[in-house]
């Protein structure tokens, strides 16, 4: 088993997440793609764990598990708040605080 | 967080150190049971806090009950206690490590000795009968539930104060009465007054916890322990350096003066009247407000060396409780408002006990705080009783004359008043006592002179209140009604001890001296303590009943053969003494009032001639020479242009930032993303 095989796995997972958080206009697809970035993060996480043959790396993914869902039920309560203020999910239309 | 604590000392795991010190009075003796158990007191309380958050509205008393049962218990408890500590118990000393953090661990545990079980009584006795007056006061408030709620909380974090064995557990518990305060101070928070109260009260007692953080680090530092005991230990072995805690002990008076309202930081307890009474009386009056005092007893090793206090040279501590003490009493003159007479009368009497803790009379200023916490919540309560009948006012100007209409509250708010003008044989009297021979023994003459006159003042503005309040005529709207039994009876209650409970420290009983005492394992360390003086106390004893006469004679008999008639020169008198705040003008004014005698006029010829002279002529000389240089060329020119171009380059770059705040997250995001990129390879270049 090879690292970089895992690494590289994550690097472009990470990208995605990263592509689809600054280019989605859905603020649920940007919830998402941040879920997949976090889920990159574990991934490494793991392979690097299991190349050093230390089980800490494992527990630190699970607590990115609780976090990360932790993170998306208070992310889901604010998109529904700018859905019911906004009555539109698009964060371009997001924008009270310019300058 | 206390639920964590109270199960790891539960498990009682072999980390658990069960120590056995050496007893406060009898040395060597087996550590009750009963003490033992100490963690229960802040236990029961938080776990009826959430128990009531989560269960309350559903019940039938909307949550009371449950708060009542957790205090009663540890009311009951503090009794057990208190009888326990008495028949001869050694001091308790549990704790286990609630954290390790690599090098040290901090602890979590409990220390209860006898001024443990004091603060035990005075917290769960006052928390009790507040949690009973305000099932009335509070009757059909729209926050019921989550009033109830707060005093659990509160209950449980004042308890968990005074049973920590370490600072960093007594921190905890300071910060969370400090939170309960606001919330209940702002508890009618939809009237801005209130809510503007709740938020000076937390931020001005902050500003002091910040020195009370870098205290406790400090001394931290200087033992390598939170432990409270040990600290004192070191303190008092010359184990630290004299600059070392000179700086502990002012930082931690500073948290002090934040807590206990000690000037300059004293301006929030007024305000803080706008919460409902029973919690004035019970946080503001008998328990929160002392923690400060607390602190000083319970770390006194600190204080004791770092300002030298046997040296006998006047220092910081005595300083600050004697110009308080001053001060406060002297404002409490020009009020109207009955709770905010008894809030400076608060922080009076709360100057009183650091004064004596400065001046070395350890005991006294814990007995001051213990007959305190009794006679001023009485006086709180009557004062809510008072206000329940009168229309829910607390202006004095609205009451009067309420003595025929309520002569249960009268009678004890007369009980209350006397005691804490110090007449015998109530209990105030005895612990003031104390204090002014604590610092007539220990050569503090500024100290006792400054005492002595709080003591007149304090009879003075006390005789003011109740002539206002209960004789004359009833000035108010409708009319006013004695307060039902749940009122009433707490009212009664409290009446005892504010008569009676002095006399455990008179001469020839002497108790509370064996029973609570500051004692450190280890070292060699006793407070003198001084034998009553009979002088003194005729002395002091004289001084508060001229006290009480000053006040009829202006508060009384003046209005009594006239005042009727016309109530104009009265009310002139009244308007002068408000406007007359300065001061050293007002035990003058409130003297000369009714006589305008030679002082008055001679004072006035010196204003008029003297003072205005001078005034003039520095008013010609700046306003021909001075003024012209400085407007045009300081004022205009060289501050004017300064700040002019300074606003102009701000708004300026302002222009320039404003294009770059989108608004839009995912542009920020992006920038995020390229700093962070480019900051990676920054670093992947450099290594």
């Amino acid at each position: 088993m090879y690292l970089n095989q895992y690494l590289f796995l994550a690097a472009v997972l990470f990208c995605i997440g990263v592509y689809g958080v600054l280019s989605r206009r859905h603020a649920v697809l940007v919830l998402m793609s941040v879920e997949i970035m976090l889920n990159a993060v574990n991934i490494n996480l793991i392979a690097f764990s299991v190349h050093i043959q230390e089980v800490s790396g494992q527990v630190f993914a699970l607590f990115v598990i609780t976090v990360a869902a932790a993170e998306v039920g208070v992310g889901l309560a604010i998109v529904i708040l700018i859905y019911r203020n906004l009555a539109s999910p698009y964060l371009d239309q997001v924008d009270s605080l310019k300058g | 967080m206390l639920a964590t604590i109270a199960q790891s000392l539960l498990a009682e795991g072999e980390h658990v150190v069960d120590s056995v010190g050496e007893g406060g009075h009898e040395a060597l003796e087996a550590a009750s049971w009963i003490l033992q158990q100490g963690w229960l007191m802040p236990l029961v309380p938080a776990v009826s806090f959430f128990a009531i958050l989560f269960f309350g509205k559903r019940l039938p008393r909307q949550g009371a009950e449950i708060g009542l049962a957790a205090v009663g218990f540890t009311f009951l408890w503090a009794v057990l206690s208190a009888f326990e500590w008495i028949g001869g118990s050694a001091v308790v000393e549990r704790s286990t490590t609630w954290f390790s953090n690599g090098r040290f661990d901090i602890d979590v545990g409990i220390h209860v000795d006898g001024l443990t079980v004091m603060m035990f009584v005075v917290v769960t006795t006052v928390s009790a009968l507040v949690h009973v007056y305000s099932l009335e006061y509070l009757r059909g408030d729209q926050r019921f539930t989550y009033y109830y709620a707060a005093l659990s909380l509160f209950t449980a974090s004042m308890l968990n104060l005074v049973v920590a064995d370490n600072l960093l557990q007594l921190i905890v518990g300071w910060e969370l009465v400090g939170v309960c305060s606001f919330m209940l101070i702002g508890h009618w928070w939809e009237e801005k007054p209130n809510s503007d109260a709740a938020l000076k009260a937390f931020l001005t007692t902050r500003v002091g916890d910040v020195g009370l953080m870098l205290g406790a680090i400090t001394l931290f530092f200087a033992v390598g322990t939170f432990n409270i005991e040990a600290i004192n230990q070191a303190a008092l072995s010359d184990g630290i350096r004299h600059g070392l805690l000179l700086t502990a002990a002012c930082l931690l008076l500073l948290g002090v003066a934040g807590k206990s309202a000690q000037f300059p930081l004293h301006i929030w307890l007024p305000d803080a009247m706008a919460g409902p009474t029973p919690v004035s009386a019970l946080i503001h009056a008998a328990t929160m407000v002392v923690a400060g005092v607390y602190l000083v007893a319970r770390t006194y090793g600190v204080f004791f060396e770092g300002f030298s206090i046997d040296s006998g040279g006047i220092n910081l501590l005595a300083l600050t409780g004697g110009v308080t003490l001053f001060i406060a009493a002297a404002l409490a003159f020009v009020q109207h408002d009955i709770k905010k007479v008894l809030a400076y009368s608060t922080v009076s009497q709360l100057g009183y006990m650091i004064a004596a803790l400065g001046v070395g009379a350890w005991t006294a200023a814990v007995f001051h705080l213990f007959t305190h916490a009794f006679f001023k919540a009485l006086l709180f309560l009557g004062a809510g009783s008072v206000s329940h009948a009168a229309h829910h006012t607390f202006d004095m100007r609205e009451m009067g004359g309420l003595r025929k209409y309520m002569p249960r509250t009268f009678w004890t708010f007369i009980i209350g008043t006397v005691a804490l003008a110090g007449i015998p044989p109530l209990a105030g009297f005895w612990s003031k006592d104390e204090i002014l021979l604590g610092a007539k023994e220990g050569d503090f003459g500024t100290i006792l002179i400054l005492g002595s006159i709080g003591a007149f003042m304090t009879a003075c503005y006390m005789g003011r209140t109740v002539f206002l309040t209960f004789f004359g005529e009833y000035r108010g709207h409708g009319t006013p009604h004695e307060s039902p039994g749940l009122i009433t009876v707490p009212l009664m209650i409290l009446a005892v001890p504010s008569l009676l409970i002095g006399l455990i420290n008179a001469p020839g009983i002497e108790k509370f001296n064996d029973w609570v005492a500051f004692h450190v394992p280890d070292v060699t360390f006793h407070l003198e303590h001084h034998d009553f003086d009979p002088g003194l106390a005729l002395i002091s004893t004289v001084i508060a009943v001229f006290g009480f006469a000053v006040a009829t004679w202006v508060y009384y008999w003046q209005k009594a053969p006239k005042g009727l008639l016309e109530r104009q020169p009265v009310r002139a008198v009244h308007t002068f003494l408000e406007q007359k705040y300065y001061l050293d003008h007002i035990a003058v004014s409130g003297i000369a009032a009714g006589t305008a005698g030679p002082i008055a006029r001679g004072t006035y010829w010196i204003n008029q001639h003297v003072i205005d002279g001078i005034v003039n002529g520095v008013g010609v000389a700046t306003n021909r020479f001075l003024a012209p240089f400085t407007y045009d060329v300081l004022d205009q020119e060289l501050v004017d242009g300064m700040y002019d171009d300074i606003a102009g380059a701000t708004s300026a770059v302002g222009g320039l930032l404003r294009k770059a705040q989108s608004g839009l997250i995912q542009r920020y995001a992006l920038v995020l993303f390229a700093a962070v990129g480019a900051g990676g390879a920054a670093l992947a270049y450099l290594t």
